[in-house]
């Protein structure tokens, strides 16, 4: 963590050297509802951010405009602007597809297709025609399991369905299909939510094999597992971003009383 | 009296031991006096559900017992001794005597009616009296043993819960037993054709011509009941060709509406697209028939291929036509059961919304969509006014949609149309086609509710 330590811990507008994404008043309405309001935040490009906050306080919803999943939801609307590399996202110029290959999403069920484990990895890189030939896309599949952590587990039984594999497996599964396409940003909401402990454990773990790769984005209400996986934590509260900063920092020593009390377990 | 009055007169009785009885129970309720373990209104109904059912048991037994017993009084009778020994002509007499004297006709044919009338008389009276007597005698010896029963402590409520499970099992029985009886006799027709052609004829000859043969002594009476042209002019119309047309537009349409289409249109497009299941049949077969028809004939000429007006292909289309709600209807369950998760899944992965339908949606739908498509099949083939109107009647074993064929349904109205004698094989040839019309489609259905039943606890 030391590359971190020049960071500035201001919640408002924390500018790292080379922010991966960065936000800048993002406010996002569902119809009439403000469910993010007015939120500035960079992260990336090597480490684990968690976002944590109660339940409802918008840290899916900022999330998903990260990658426009947001677009996907009529009635969703989003102001202020998000960079990747310092381009816009939300401009015309930008295209969704191209924009979800870089920025990959894994949610929070476990959601494999229906499908072979193989063509579950393989999805990705077939639709944006990233393998030339079978030889190529097995590589492909077989790096991207092994990266996952899963290629040892199902290497034997690659045609089974990806739906037959246990949660945790299937967590993985959807892990290995977000990296076959090589993303850039791999947003987590609430990865580890519906496992239990044995494979939450696994995650995190993969979590941290990750990190080096890909600028990794995590929500998660579990407070323990954002101590555990990051190197820097938001704290959303009712659509704000209410303190920002290394995860150290918010967790031993937080700025603001709304944080003091949410990590100690007051409310939320 | 006649049974009508004598169960209107029961019915009145109930009336009276369901007032009764429900006073009688209130006059054991009071301050200071144990609960009542049922309302007074459910001993009523305890009491007169005793009186009533097992007098209107024996009434209905009576009924078909006394016709018997009036048959053999008659015939004891010193007057019937002048009857005569022919067995049709007998009967007749018998028959006419039981009609005056019963009041269903006034004027007898063979004068020798008259001299039975009176015994008739005589005997229906005398039991209809018996009737009427034992049949009160049960409603009080019933309810009134019901009657005494009636205490605070007494279970009426539990009682009435049990005979109205036992009403709403004999309702539920009746379907079935409905059921049952026409599957029996559908067998037992087959059966007897069976007796005639032999089965392997009947199911893989290629010559159908049930030649109408009206004197035995007639030339050409035997016929040829070879059911293959059929059974493949039923797939040929039902299966395929209406398949043809149905699944495409049905599967799209059903993806329209729930991917595409904004939430008013689909609020609009969809009823209107159930209200094709609506129109009857033989609109569709009319529409078939004279509209349809005519132009796929003058296609077929036009590219030079034999074309008749009763083509396959007119029928098909239309049968497709109807067929589409069906599809539609299953595709969009099947489509809206994938969860929103595939789809938020295929999407976060970059792929466009017709990536995400052809790829993920459509295949995770699938076994859902076969369901309905076999259901649609069992349907079309089953489906009877549409070909009746526009397909033909000749044989046919022909690959080309221009070209008639006949179908199961359209045959065995033609087998079943006009003056029958129920024991030539031409006649009951019919019941042997509805036998295997029903067998397919029943495991149509049952392996479509199958694999729809499968593929939803995949979700689940
Ligand atoms: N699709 C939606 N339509 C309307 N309101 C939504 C939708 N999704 C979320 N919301 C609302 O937006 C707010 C933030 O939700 P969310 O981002 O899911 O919170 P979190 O992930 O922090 O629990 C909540 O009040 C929620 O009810
Ligand atoms: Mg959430």
């Amino acid at each position: 963590m030391t590359e971190m330590t020049a960071l500035s811990t201001d919640g408002r507008a924390a500018t790292a050297p080379a922010a991966k994404m960065s936000a800048r008043n993002v406010t996002v309405f569902y119809g009439d509802k403000k469910a993010v309001d007015d939120v500035s935040i960079d992260v990336g490009p090597e480490h684990v951010t968690a976002f944590i906050g109660p339940s409802g306080c918008g840290k899916s919803t900022f999330l998903r405009t990260l990658n426009r999943m947001n677009d996907t939801i009529p009635s969703a609307r989003v102001e202020g602007r998000i960079e990747l590399d310092g381009e816009d996202i939300y401009a015309s110029s930008m295209d969704v597809v191209q924009l979800r290959a870089r920025v990959g999403m894994v949610f929070q069920k476990p959601n494999p297709f229906p499908k072979s484990i193989y063509e579950n990895v393989a999805y990705g890189p077939r639709i944006h025609g990233l393998a030339s030939g079978t030889a190529e896309l097995d590589h492909i599949v077989e790096r991207s399991l092994r990266r996952a952590g899963l290629w040892d587990e199902v290497k034997d039984r690659l045609s089974e369905s990806g739906t037959a594999l246990s949660g945790g497996q299937q967590q993985r599964l959807c892990i290995a299909r977000a990296i076959a396409v090589d993303p850039e940003v791999i947003l987590m909401d609430e990865p580890a939510s519906a496992l239990d402990p044995i494979a939450t454990a696994k995650i995190e773990e993969l979590i941290h094999e990750l990190r080096g790769n890909y600028a990794i984005v995590i929500v998660t209400h579990n407070m323990q597992q954002a101590a555990r996986v990051s190197q820097r934590t938001a704290f959303f509260h009712l659509g704000v971003l209410v303190e920002y900063g290394e995860t150290t920092e918010i967790f031993t020593n937080p700025r603001e009383t709304r944080t003091k009390d949410y990590i100690t377990g007051r409310y939320g | 009296m006649s049974v009508a009055a004598i169960a209107l007169l029961i019915v009145g009785l109930g009336l009276v031991a369901w007032l009764a009885a429900r006073a009688r129970a209130a006059a054991f309720a009071g301050p200071g006096r144990p609960r009542l373990h049922s309302l007074p209104g459910q001993h009523g109904w305890y009491v007169a559900l005793w009186t009533v059912i097992p007098a209107l048991l024996f009434l209905a037994g009576w009924n078909e017992l006394s016709g018997n017993l009036i048959y053999a009084q008659v015939l004891a009778s010193p007057e019937a001794s002048s009857l005569p020994d022919f067995g049709m002509q007998r009967q007749a007499v018998l028959s006419e005597a039981y009609a005056l004297a019963s009041g269903q006709t006034q004027a007898a044919f063979n004068p020798q009616a008259h001299a039975l009338v009176p015994v008739y008389a005589r005997a229906i009276a005398f039991y209809n009296w018996i009737g009427l007597a034992v049949t009160v005698l049960v409603a009080f010896a019933a309810g009134g043993w019901a009657f005494t029963r009636i205490s605070p402590q007494f279970r009426a409520r539990t009682r009435v819960e049990r005979v109205v499970m036992a009403l709403l099992l004999l309702a539920s029985l009746i379907a079935i037993l409905t059921t049952l009886g026409i599957v029996a006799s559908l067998l037992f027709e087959s059966l007897r054709f069976f007796s005639m052609v032999s089965p392997i004829e009947f199911l893989f000859g290629l010559n159908w011509s049930p030649q109408m043969a009206i004197r035995a002594d007639q030339a050409g009476s035997s016929g040829a009941f070879g059911a293959i042209p059929l059974f493949w002019g039923t797939i040929f119309i039902g299966a395929i060709i209406a398949m043809l047309v149905a699944i495409p537009l049905g599967l799209m349409s059903a993806i329209y509406l729930t991917q595409y289409s904004s939430a008013r249109l689909r609020s609009w497009m969809k009823p209107l697209l159930e209200i094709l299941a609506g129109v009857p049949t033989v609109v569709y077969g009319y529409f078939a028939a004279l509209t349809v028809a005519p132009a796929v004939r003058d296609l077929g000429l036009t590219l030079g291929i034999p074309s008749s007006t009763e083509s396959a292909l007119a029928a098909g289309l239309v049968m497709g036509i109807m067929i589409i709600p069906f599809v539609s209807s299953m595709a969009d369950d099947s489509l809206a059961a994938v969860p929103q998760a595939m789809r938020d899944g295929s999407l976060a992965m970059g792929a466009t919304t017709s990536e995400t339908i052809r790829k993920v949606l459509v295949p995770a739908a699938l076994p859902g969509v076969v369901g309905g498509v076999l259901l649609a099949v069992s349907r079309a083939i089953g489906e009877t006014m549409i070909v009746v109107m526009a397909a033909g009647l000749a044989a046919n074993l022909t690959a080309n949609p221009f070209g008639s064929v006949t179908t199961v349904t359209t045959q065995i109205v033609q087998l079943l149309t006009g003056d029958q004698e129920f024991d030539s094989p031409k006649t009951l040839a019919a019941f042997a086609l509805g036998l295997v019309l029903f067998g397919v489609t029943l495991a149509l259905n049952i392996i479509a509710l199958r694999v729809v039943k499968k593929y939803r606890e995949a979700y689940e």
